[in-house]
């Protein structure tokens, strides 16, 4: 398992976000978390690497409890990619200095070493000619591929992506989905919470359905989406065809 | 016309004490400079501090700085310079003026800087801390050269406010441009040597001014 969540529980305050998560994601497997919004889907991700501290529970990352007291929790999360929907680009670094920062800062790697890695890496999100471009002067889709190339390079375990194209104007969300196919297709484990449903029809091995904190159901894409044991499901997939 | 020729552009006695205004303001400039320096590192210090949010140290910096920024700096300067003698604290006027000024541009900045931390978006925190930046990293790397920018404008008129104030040092006997001014003021009889510090102030602080608005532009940037 590359990431193995059991009966995780979150709450902010008296407010109870996560009711006890069990997920298990195994390499190479790309799982999709839809639901309603206020579900929890962007808590469980942020609990995942500890951007948000979880009340209860386990966490285990290749293997590793990312809650033992003393954990070295830097080490873990360059393990685990992120991406969120509002891209977090540094603004006042070009698009090569937002993908090597962590690589010299984190990795040590040499200046030209780091150079490499991240210019292969925006290479893989077709942004090779971007290098010297800031955040400003791309489009959001362009911005959300640098996101990636700046997880990416850093070879992560698992991709977390939180509401990638939520953000984008719809015409520039296809250029996102087919960097995060490909990735899917090279054997990248990912964990995906989006409302992108053809892309999760068509990418995913597995979905989730969340709903008030809870895991309702999950399954194969055909399933969940042709024939859902549950109404609420049946109810949330109807609402957001309109 | 020619009364007032006399009275405020004397030109004699402009050149008798141009030599103590100029030596006044190679004072000022030594004085403006190290105020600059050690309050804007200070004040930098202090807001990194602040940004690990421990509680007490927090509750110290806070109250140190509304302190500084509600007393008068004049009232800062004398009681340096007056005060601390009689509990066996002795310091030139020259350190009791830097020190005091220091301490409020100190206290300033770091309130701009600590307002320029909290704009940083947590957005930019969470990304760097996600790739596995620690918290040091984080606000070396991404977060203060942010947030300095944003501070520019405001830092550059709150340290030229400050380092103007180094005419205070005159009270306590420094040797900058308007005790040198004023003293050849009394020497002469004549206000003459007043206008040529005003003048030296001008050809210090113009220049100043200029080359916070030239870093102004220079450091911005669309986001």
């Amino acid at each position: 398992m590359i990431l193995d969540v059991a009966a995780l529980h979150k709450a902010f305050g008296r407010l109870e976000v996560l009711k006890g998560i069990d997920l298990r994601v195994k390499p190479g497997e790309l799982v999709f978390v839809i639901g309603p919004s206020g579900a929890g889907k962007s808590t469980l991700l942020r609990c995942c690497n500890r951007l948000e501290e979880p009340t209860s529970g386990s966490i285990k990352v290749e293997g590793v409890d990312i809650l033992t007291p003393g954990v070295d929790i830097n080490a873990i999360r360059r393990r685990i990619g992120m991406v969120f929907q509002s891209f977090n680009l540094y603004p006042h670094l070009d698009a090569l200095g937002n993908v090597t920062l962590a690589l010299q800062r984190v990795l040590k790697k040499s200046r030209s070493e780091a150079k490499d890695i991240g210019a292969a890496a925006l290479q893989r999100v077709g942004l090779g000619e971007k290098e010297k471009a800031y955040p400003n002067e791309l489009s959001g889709g362009q911005q959300q591929r640098v996101a990636i190339a700046r997880a990416l390079a850093l070879e992560p375990a698992i991709l977390m992506f939180d509401e990638p194209t939520s953000a984008l104007d719809p015409e520039l969300v296809g250029s996102v989905l087919n960097v995060m196919r490909e990735l899917r297709e090279s054997g990248m484990t990912m964990v995906v919470v989006s409302h992108e449903m053809r892309f999760a029809r068509s990418a995913a091995d597995r979905v989730l359905f969340m709903d008030q904190g809870r895991i309702l159901e999950e399954g194969a894409p055909q399933k969940i989406f042709n024939s859902p044991e549950h109404q609420r499901v049946r109810e949330f997939l109807v609402s957001i065809e309109r | 016309m020619g009364r007032f020729a006399d009275t405020f552009l004397n030109w004699a006695v402009m050149a008798q004490y141009a030599p103590r205004i100029l030596e006044g303001t190679w004072v000022t400039i030594r004085l403006a400079l190290a105020v600059a320096i050690a309050g804007i590192a200070c004040g930098l210090f202090l807001s990194v501090l602040r940004a690990f949010r421990f509680r007490a140290i927090n509750v110290l910096i806070v109250f140190a700085v509304d302190v500084l920024r509600a007393l008068p700096p004049l009232v800062i300067i004398i009681a340096f310079y007056f005060a601390l003698p009689t509990v066996g604290v002795r310091m030139s006027a020259w350190v009791s003026t830097w020190l005091a000024l220091s301490l409020v541009l100190m206290a300033f900045s770091e309130e701009i800087f600590w307002a320029g931390i909290l704009a940083v978006p947590r957005g930019q925190w969470e990304a760097a801390r996600s790739t596995g930046l620690s918290f040091l990293q984080t606000l070396r790397d991404v977060v203060l050269p942010q947030a300095v920018r944003l501070t520019i404008p405001p830092l550059t008129n709150r340290t030229i406010a400050i380092t103007k104030n180094t005419a205070l040092g005159a009270v306590v006997a420094v040797g900058e441009i308007l005790y040198q001014a004023q003293s050849a003021y009394s020497f002469s009889y004549n206000p003459s040597p007043l206008l040529l510090g005003a003048a030296a102030y001008l050809i210090l602080f113009i220049p100043v001014v200029c080359f916070g608005r030239w870093i102004e532009t220079r450091f911005a940037w669309k986001r």
